[in-house]
């Protein structure tokens, strides 16, 4: 089979799971739901592979495949079909999306098993991965911003999963609306590419652009600007990003897969495919590259100071995504999508890891309240470790290959891009320090309350239901989390899905080592080869040497951390005292909420309230009003005559009649 | 006898089939004033037919004796309708159309 045909089976299992489970969700036990849920997902992986090896048969050069179903859309000049677009970025993001999705498909089996929306659950998250698996195989913009808006859909749905808890509805909300700010840019981005170039295929749009464009022109600037829109606002970006950490109301899964492992990374996805586009325009490819700058920065402070668990690891998510944008904007693309992938092993395992730890502890998130969580639960804290050391880049695990890679690649541009090189090992001392704060204030100490039970007893703590963001007491009925909780440790379902990523995201570095292997930079090579920037190679020593440094500056930052948080637990609280305005900053996080509230949302409400009073009464009601006045008032004067007497009717009509014939007669003599 | 006569006795009819429609009020005067009308509309054709010599005005009083039959048709079977709900068959009564 072509690889088109089994990119084509991808998107069929997902969707078809999706409507499966959505339309017989009365018919079907909760566990058959999770397993034709599970299942789709996992062929649909399965057929990525098919893809993968199918491609891997041909030729380097002849590895991309435009295949369309039929006409989407045909008017005069305009001519989309529905067609996908297969080359290895594409097949490369179906294997990452299906690849984790299946896991944590596997890990929700076991975490919502008590829920009383398990179906809904598994309907929602089949919807999902259709979505993000149509954004990446989209062949042409139209299809994107399908795929895209589907996806920001199936993450409000997923956010608010929890429909009767009313912090949950107000992150959804306020994700779908963010999403919404980045739909619009990227439709405004298609629209002027559509303009310009007279077409929306992929394949046409890349082959035109560098005949049309010239080199920074404003236009092609423009362009790339509004896609970076819609990326930072699907990629949490500065100053789009507010929306993630509140994503964090939805269940834990939700926020493995949507908010860490795939969706947000659509945006990196998004510019590594439209790499033309900001080849011809590198200027809003340096904006992009200081704005990821920047949220690395940013986020890494935030998440130093969170004292939610889930929270933290969300800002370490936008932190680790700035690292991913900095790669594919500076023309680190191969690095910056190996990064994506390390980063969706270890973050979806971070998030199970929390999740399973959230469960002993009765839905509370508080990372003060936890400790000594080491003895209680091995196989989580084993894991919690594992993904803690991959983040940190540790020497040896994943993250540490592909973080240095990014910045190995900037200073082998040299020049303005030694900033990305210096200011992201900044960030990665600030992201081995956050990290393994949360690991050690969680793992080592004396067990906590929840920790003392389940060694001394084996039970998980079961807590009277609130709501972990306001302490409101819950139902546990439809709407709410479940009654039960499901640790990894008793359920095998979390501690298959925990296991096989703790593996990958320990070893899933080897494919790509500096000066020994490079099967994703060549198994990508085809599909950035014609970019100025792929000349540019760091040398296998420099990349040796920031391996390096990133090594000590990993450590560096554990040991920081164990200072601390373990051997001086008493100096986070006098540094508090000390930098008490940093503090406050970073602990307000940095203000953005209440930036866009006095820039954007307060004046909108104004703008709103004003035309409320004036236009709305004045004009508007004015109008319609007065329109309707008119016609009542004339019904008014005709229902007079409409007496319902017959007898004068006929009278009217032979007055008028005669009088009518009276006026020709005497006119015409 | 001499075309005004018959223009005469015409607007006679027609004026008495008016003059019955505005003053009385059962349905089926009502329906014999308006067969009157009519008629003397039929009267004035036919005789200026007569007048000029062809036969269009015949032809368009056969045409208006076959709009009466429909009419009346319609009408008997208004009225009919009207008897068998026991409405009044007095036409001010029946005034629901009123605006």
């Amino acid at each position: 089979m072509s690889a088109s045909s089994w990119a084509w089976l991808v998107l069929l299992f997902p969707l078809l799971g999706s409507i499966a489970i959505g339309l017989g969700f009365r018919a079907m036990p909760a566990r058959v739901a999770g397993a034709i849920g599970t299942l789709a997902i996992a062929l649909s992986f399965a057929c990525g592979l098919g893809a993968l090896f199918a491609l891997l048969g041909e030729d380097a050069e002849a590895r991309h495949h435009a295949s369309s179903l039929w006409d989407y859309a045909s008017a005069a000049g305009l001519d989309i079909e529905l067609g996908i677009f297969v080359d290895p970025l594409s097949v490369f993001m179906v294997l990452v999306v299906t690849g984790v999705s299946t896991l944590i498909h596997l890990y929700s089996f076991g975490y919502m098993e008590s829920d009383v929306g398990y179906r809904r659950f598994f309907s929602y998250l089949n919807f999902f991965v259709f979505s993000m698996l149509l954004l990446v195989l989209a062949g042409n913009f139209v299809l994107l911003i399908v795929g895209w808006a589907f996806v920001g859909y199936a993450s409000y749905a997923l956010i608010s999963f929890w429909y009767r808890r009313t912090t949950a509805t107000g992150a959804g909300m306020k994700a779908f609306v963010i999403n919404v700010v980045g739909d619009i840019g990227l439709v405004l981005a298609a629209f002027l590419l559509f303009r310009e170039l007279g077409t929306f295929d992929y394949e046409a749009v890349f082959t035109k652009a560098p005949e049309v464009f010239a080199v920074n022109e404003w236009t092609i600037t423009a362009i790339c600007l509004l896609l970076l829109v819609g990326a930072f606002a699907k990629s949490a970006q500065l100053p789009l990003h507010t929306w993630l950490p509140d994503a964090m109301e939805g269940p834990t899964p939700v926020s493995a897969l949507i908010h860490a492992a795939t969706m947000v990374t659509a945006g990196v996805y998004l510019i590594a495919r439209t790499h033309v586009l900001f080849d011809l325009a590198p200027t809003a490819a340096d904006v992009a590259a200081f704005t990821g700058l920047a949220t690395l920065l940013v986020a890494g402070t935030i998440a130093l100071v969170m004292t939610d668990l889930k929270r933290a690891i969300a800002y370490s998510t936008m932190s680790q995504i700035g690292y991913m944008v900095v790669g594919v904007s500076i023309g680190a693309y191969s690095a910056g999508l190996f990064h994506l992938m390390t980063h969706a092993f270890f973050k979806a395992l971070l998030f199970m890891a929390a999740g399973s730890i959230i469960a002993a502890m009765a839905n509370r998130q508080n990372i003060d309240e936890m400790s000594g969580f080491g003895k209680a639960m091995r196989f989580t804290s084993a894991m919690l470790l594992i993904g803690g050391l991959a983040l940190a880049a540790f020497p040896g695990t994943s993250g540490f290959f592909s973080k240095d890679e990014i910045l190995a690649y900037a200073e082998a541009r040299g020049g303005m891009y030694m900033i990305f090189t210096v200011l992201g090992y900044a960030g990665a001392l600030l992201t081995a320090i956050y990290t393994f704060r949360l690991v050690f204030r969680i793992l080592p100490g004396v067990p906590c309350n929840p920790a003392a039970e389940l060694i001394e007893t084996g039970n998980v703590v079961h807590a009277e239901p609130e709501n972990p963001a306001t302490g409101e007491p819950e139902d546990t009925g439809v709407g709410f989390p479940g009654p039960e909780h499901h640790i990894a440790e008793r359920s095998w379902p979390m501690m298959v899905a925990m296991g096989v990523l703790g593996f990958l995201a320990l070893v899933g570095g080897v494919i790509q080592i500096p000066g020994v292997d490079h099967v994703l930079a060549t198994f990508l090579e085809p599909v950035f080869q014609d970019s100025p920037l792929a000349a540019v190679h760091p040398t296998a020593g420099a990349e040796w040497a920031g391996l390096g440094i990133g090594g000590a500056i990993s450590i560096l930052g554990i040991a920081i951390a164990y200072f601390l948080y373990v051997s001086q637990p008493a100096t986070p609280a006098i540094l508090i005292q000390r930098l008490r305005p940093l503090y406050t900053l970073f602990a307000n996080k940095w203000y953005f909420d209440e930036l866009i509230d006095t820039l954007v949302v307060r004046p909108v409400l104004a703008i709103g309230r004003f035309a409320n009073r004036t236009f709305e009464r004045l004009v508007v009601d004015g109008l319609v009003t007065g329109t309707a006045e008119t016609v009542r008032g004339a019904g008014g004067m005709v229902r007079i005559v409409q007496s319902g007497f017959v007898r004068s009717y006929a009278l009217l009509l032979i007055t008028g009649f005669t009088g009518l014939a009276l006026y020709f007669l005497l006119s015409s003599s | 006898v001499s075309i005004e006569w018959y223009v005469v006795l015409s607007s006679l009819l027609f004026a008495t089939g008016a003059v019955g429609i505005l003053i009385r009020r059962s349905p089926v005067v009502i329906l014999l004033c308006l067969e009157l009308m009519l008629n003397a509309g039929n009267l004035a054709l036919v005789a200026f037919s007569r007048m000029v010599g062809n036969e269009e005005g015949q032809i368009f009083a056969i045409v208006v004796m076959v709009v009466a039959a429909c009419e009346v048709v319609i009408g008997l079977g208004l009225i009919v309708a009207l008897f068998r709900r026991r409405l009044p068959l007095d036409v001010d009564e029946l005034r629901s159309l009123r605006g």
